[in-house]
């Protein structure tokens, strides 16, 4: 039209030509295959549970994607409404529908911890290059994090680590788009670590550079995939 | 309200061709958008236009509730607009009425023209408009506060959509009427415009107008529009503006 290109979302503009890319700042969670993600059951049927994963549309977790032995009609007996999961997207249909499992390392049901909500366009910073910003929370904190794609984040330890932990995602979800995001919150964690398990690691100097996307998880509980 | 209680109409227009607030005939009341000020939405917005004051909230795209109304190859969009009970002069006897369902609808099927349905099959969109208080025009500040929430909430759409209404007032035809413009003047004329392609997506009419008339007001509501559409671009990069740093400390607390 007219030479014209328009974005039909809110975003910031990255141009590289010939290629012209908006990367959208808000909005719901849009699924890809692979994706790990924090589910949450919101329906239990015969053979299938229905999982709230922030998306536009709830995802079935169907019983055979899971690595129990159940009949129909046993679903409510391993998960209820209410309860956390940690799944892998396993395709998107084009009807719309997202096919998700169970099966596969650092998968499964969550126990306990706490869910801390970010936007899903944050996930890469908080994950940070290469992981920087996850095993800086980590090491801070004393935490499991388990970072789902859709902007869910599960955290377990120490109450006054999942605190600090919280309290710089939401420095992450406020400034995401700043440079030196990752010194900053070694920052935040070193001025509220009042008896923490040993100070802030110093992350690498450029560690904030890149929107890396890797393994969502913690080395310790959950192994890399 | 002494004077206006008489059958007699108060005088809208002076002889120096100034309206009762002091406005030309082509200028609109003072507004201000701010986008995002709800969190639990999944986008938001808040406009005051005049004394008007009207809070927009999106959700979605989400699962269809009721299920029934479920498209299997777009999203729909459901509106809802409501006017608190305190929002006028007389209490207003709250929940639906006629006059809220039918705003309700046009504004739906008018957002329904502007976002990319298609993206999001068996989804809704739901939009929530509050009216805090109103001063005539609340359907067009309501477009234009859930236009906003809904870019706010990363939909994507055409375009945003501006709104204002044109109205003819003492024999003259007047740019975004205000109360006592439009309770006591010929004809309002609100109208919703897609500002880069020219498309109206919203035009009702309540009064008179010849078509000389008509065509003259609706020359004066699309400039009304494309004014109001730099309002609400610059909420929007005011929302996702991120200076000043703020304060580690203020973090932790």
């Amino acid at each position: 039209m007219s030479g014209h290109l328009y974005a039909s979302v809110l975003g910031l503009v990255q141009r590289k030509p010939p290629i012209v890319r908006v990367a959208a700042l808000s909005g719901r969670y849009a699924p890809h295959a692979g994706d790990v993600i924090v589910g949450i059951v919101t329906d239990v049927q015969g053979s299938f549970w229905l999982l709230d994963i922030g998306a536009a549309r709830w995802a079935p977790l169907h019983m055979t994607g899971t690595p129990w032995k159940i009949d129909f009609g046993e679903t409510g007996e391993h998960l209820r409404v209410g309860d956390s999961v940690v799944v892998a997207v396993e395709q998107i249909e084009n009807t719309g529908r997202i096919g998700v499992t169970m099966i596969g390392e650092g998968l499964g049901k969550l126990e306990g911890g706490t869910l801390v909500t970010v936007s899903p366009a944050k996930i890469p910073r908080v994950i940070g290059k290469g992981g920087s910003m996850i095993a800086t929370l980590t090491h801070a904190t004393g935490c499991k994090i388990v970072v789902g794609q859709n902007g869910r984040i599960w955290v377990d330890g120490p109450l006054e680590g999942v605190d600090r932990v919280r309290a710089s995602l939401e420095l992450i979800e406020l400034e995401g788009q700043r440079r030196g995001l990752t010194e900053r919150v070694a920052e935040l964690l070193a001025s509220s670590g009042r008896g923490g398990p040993g100070p802030a690691h110093p992350p690498p100097p450029d560690a904030d550079a890149g929107d890396e996307g890797g393994v969502p998880v913690d080395s310790e509980s959950f192994p890399e995939q | 309200m002494g004077n206006v209680g008489a059958s007699e109409v108060p005088q809208l227009i002076g002889p120096d061709g100034l309206r009762i607030d002091g406005r030309r005939a082509d200028e609109l009341r003072p507004m201000r958008v701010v986008a995002g000020p709800l969190k639990r939405a999944d986008g938001s917005a808040f406009v005051e236009w005049g004394a008007n004051k009207v809070m927009a909230a999106v959700y979605g795209p989400r699962e269809v509730h009721p299920r029934h109304l479920q498209v299997n190859d777009k999203a729909i969009v459901q509106c809802k607009y409501n006017m608190a009970a305190f929002s006028v002069d007389e209490r207003k006897r709250p929940g639906l009425d006629r006059r809220s369902q039918e705003i309700s609808k046009v504004i739906a099927e008018a957002f329904e023209s502007v976002v990319f349905a298609e993206e999001f099959p068996r989804t809704s969109i739901d939009v929530y408009i509050e009216v805090l208080q109103a001063n005539a025009g609340t359907r067009c500040a309501g477009i234009v506060a859930a236009s906003v929430a809904l870019a706010d909430a990363g939909i994507p759409m055409v375009d945003l959509l501006p709104a204002v209404a044109v109205g003819k007032v003492g024999g003259h035809i007047v740019l975004d009427l205000k109360k006592e413009e439009d309770n006591f003047g010929e004809a309002d004329l609100p109208m919703a415009l897609v500002p880069q392609s020219g498309r109206m997506v919203l035009l009702q009419m309540e009064g008179h107008l010849n078509l000389e008339e008509l065509k003259r007001a609706l020359d004066l509501g699309v400039g009304g529009c494309r004014a109001i559409y730099e309002k609400m671009k610059q909420a929007l990069r005011d929302r996702y503006s991120v200076d000043p740093p703020t304060p580690v400390a203020e973090v932790a607390a």
